[in-house]
């Protein structure tokens, strides 16, 4: 474990404390609670009926089963891509690394019209997925691509290919080998990369514009019902939806921190 | 099974490189080629327009000052958190990742609720002092401060973490003041974190989108910013004009990770 000091504030670093905190408060938590606020203050009634209304429950519906679908295949491609980063060596691999950051640092909007030279309606491949659900599956994919490569692949540096040797030398087949000791040493990764995925598929806005075509009860993703509620000037609406996204979020920074937790008593 | 021999490495190989260049490089590589479809006609072609310099302009403007906000406020807090005990912090930590997991949009509607001219908390407040933040730069501002805001911290905790306070004692005992060995000893020792902080929050307030469309009115000329350039362009069927915008922007977020990818081996054989 690294060294940290226990110390207790002085006055100086008590005043800086006390800044930072009025800084993030302003930014992040009050307006957050604002959101909060907003829905509640059209009480139990108006909340759920924002909430279950036919065109945003079909929303929050696609939104929730895409994102998870995408974590899914992520948890799998983004498994094997980091296995294949660390264990492989061979010419190009440089660049792989830098394709996998991509989807991080590239505008969503940007993201969107990217998808939709290859598998928009000009496609050359002759794949036209514009204005479908499976735009919506691609969309998630594409800025879902960095988190379970980018966890997994520092655990699977740090593991002894020895202990696998060891298994093997003893008799045990490779997948035998995988399922007992790679895997296990790997899951708590994973699950935090398939949590961080699937946070941020189910609050992807930007990629989707120019791709899904919004198409309400079909392509219409739960950001997008947010964003009518605003322009329609109804953000008490908005902000009982904007209060589930958050409710998600919250799930899954709780569950980052347990798993986080987990590993830091185990190592 | 230790490096992978055999048939089962190509395979991994093979499928990996397919899955990447199918989802991100050979997108990336026709987006290039409709910027220069024309030769250089498109880019020129933006870049001669006012509105879309303006934008450009109001782009990096916003950025460099989230970034320059986030750095501060990013150093500082980790420094907090690290090496100091106090009630709430492990809340605060994190609290802190919250920007990360918020969509964009609800980024944006929380700003509205406070800061709005008409209804917000403060909002009438603050625009019967002179200051309007909704619908105006300081409101594009706020909200790509607020979705940067974890990149500098998660860089810097951990090497923080793992430099210890060993010299920074010792430097405290020999009598230098607590900005000195800052200055001195932390700074130097975490810079490549804070820069790689820095790289990664430049290319995330560059491209913000869904955020800023919420706060900033779009407004032609005076709030709009290169990424709603390419929405309202694209939509407008001026696809080259698309294309360049979005070829711009990409440029740099790929700039980006390749500066940072230069600068990590560095950092590794410590």
């Amino acid at each position: 474990m690294p060294v940290v000091a226990g110390g207790r504030l002085t006055r100086a670093s008590g005043l800086g404390l006390g800044v930072a905190m009025l800084w993030f408060s302003l930014l992040v938590l009050i307006p957050l609670a604002a959101v909060v606020a907003t829905a509640a203050a059209g009480g139990w009634s108006g909340f759920w009926q924002a909430v279950t209304n036919e065109q945003t429950a079909a929303a929050i519906r696609l939104t929730v089963g895409t994102a998870m679908l995408v974590t899914v295949v992520n948890v799998v491609m983004g498994t094997l891509i980091a296995w294949v980063l660390v264990r492989d060596r061979f010419p190009g691999q440089r660049a792989l690394e830098v394709l996998i950051d991509v989807p991080f640092a590239l505008p969503t909007i940007v993201a969107g019209l990217v998808l939709l030279s290859l598998y928009g309606p000009d496609s050359p491949l002759g794949v036209d997925v514009a204005n479908t659900r499976a735009a919506v599956f691609l969309a998630f994919l594409f800025v879902t691509l960095p988190f379970v490569v980018r966890t997994v692949q520092p655990v699977l540096a740090e593991l002894d290919p020895e202990v696998e040797e060891a298994a093997a030398s003893l008799g045990a087949s490779r997948f035998t080998t995988f399922r007992r000791i790679v895997l296990p040493a790997l899951a708590p990764a994973i699950a935090a990369g398939a949590a961080l995925s699937f946070a941020r598929g189910v609050s992807e806005y930007g990629s989707l514009v120019l791709l899904s075509g919004n198409l309400p009860m079909q392509t219409e993703v739960t950001s997008v019902r947010i964003l009518s509620s605003i322009e329609n000037d109804n953000l008490g609406n908005a902000a009982a939806v904007a209060t589930v996204l958050l409710a998600v979020s919250f799930a899954v920074i709780v569950a980052l921190d347990v798993i986080q937790r987990r590993v830091g008593r185990r190592g | 099974m230790g490096r992978g021999r055999g048939p089962g490495r190509w395979a991994a190989r093979a499928v990996v490189t397919a899955y990447l260049v199918l989802l991100v490089a050979w997108p990336l590589w026709l987006v290039a080629q409709h910027t220069f479809a024309d030769g250089l006609d498109q880019l020129r072609g933006i870049v001669d327009d006012p509105d879309v310099a303006h934008a450009l302009r109001l782009t990096v403007v916003v950025a460099i000052l989230s970034v320059v906000l986030n750095t501060v406020f990013g150093v500082g807090i980790s420094l907090l958190i690290v090496r100091y005990r106090f009630p709430g912090r492990r809340l605060l930590n994190a609290l802190l990742d919250v920007p990360l997991s918020v969509s964009p949009i609800v980024v944006g509607l929380a700003l509205v609720l406070v800061y709005g001219g008409r209804s917000g908390w403060f909002g009438p407040a603050l625009e019967d002092a002179g200051l309007q933040v909704v619908f105006a730069t300081p409101g594009i501002v706020l909200a790509t401060t607020f979705v940067a805001l974890p990149l500098v911290i998660r860089e810097v905790v951990p090497v923080l973490e793992e430099i210890g306070t060993e010299q920074e004692q010792a430097a405290q005992s020999l009598g230098a003041t607590a900005g000195q060995t800052f200055r001195r000893i932390t700074l130097p020792a975490i810079k490549w974190g804070v820069t790689y902080g820095v790289v990664l929050s430049l290319a995330r307030s560059l491209g913000e989108f869904g955020a800023v469309k919420v706060v900033s009115g779009n407004v032609l000329g005076e709030t709009r910013t290169a990424t709603l350039v390419v929405e309202e362009k694209y939509l407008n069927f001026d696809q080259g004009g698309a294309y360049a915008t979005a070829f711009l922007l990409a440029l740099v977020a790929v700039a980006c990770i390749v500066v940072v990818s230069i600068i990590r081996p560095k950092e590794e054989p410590r």
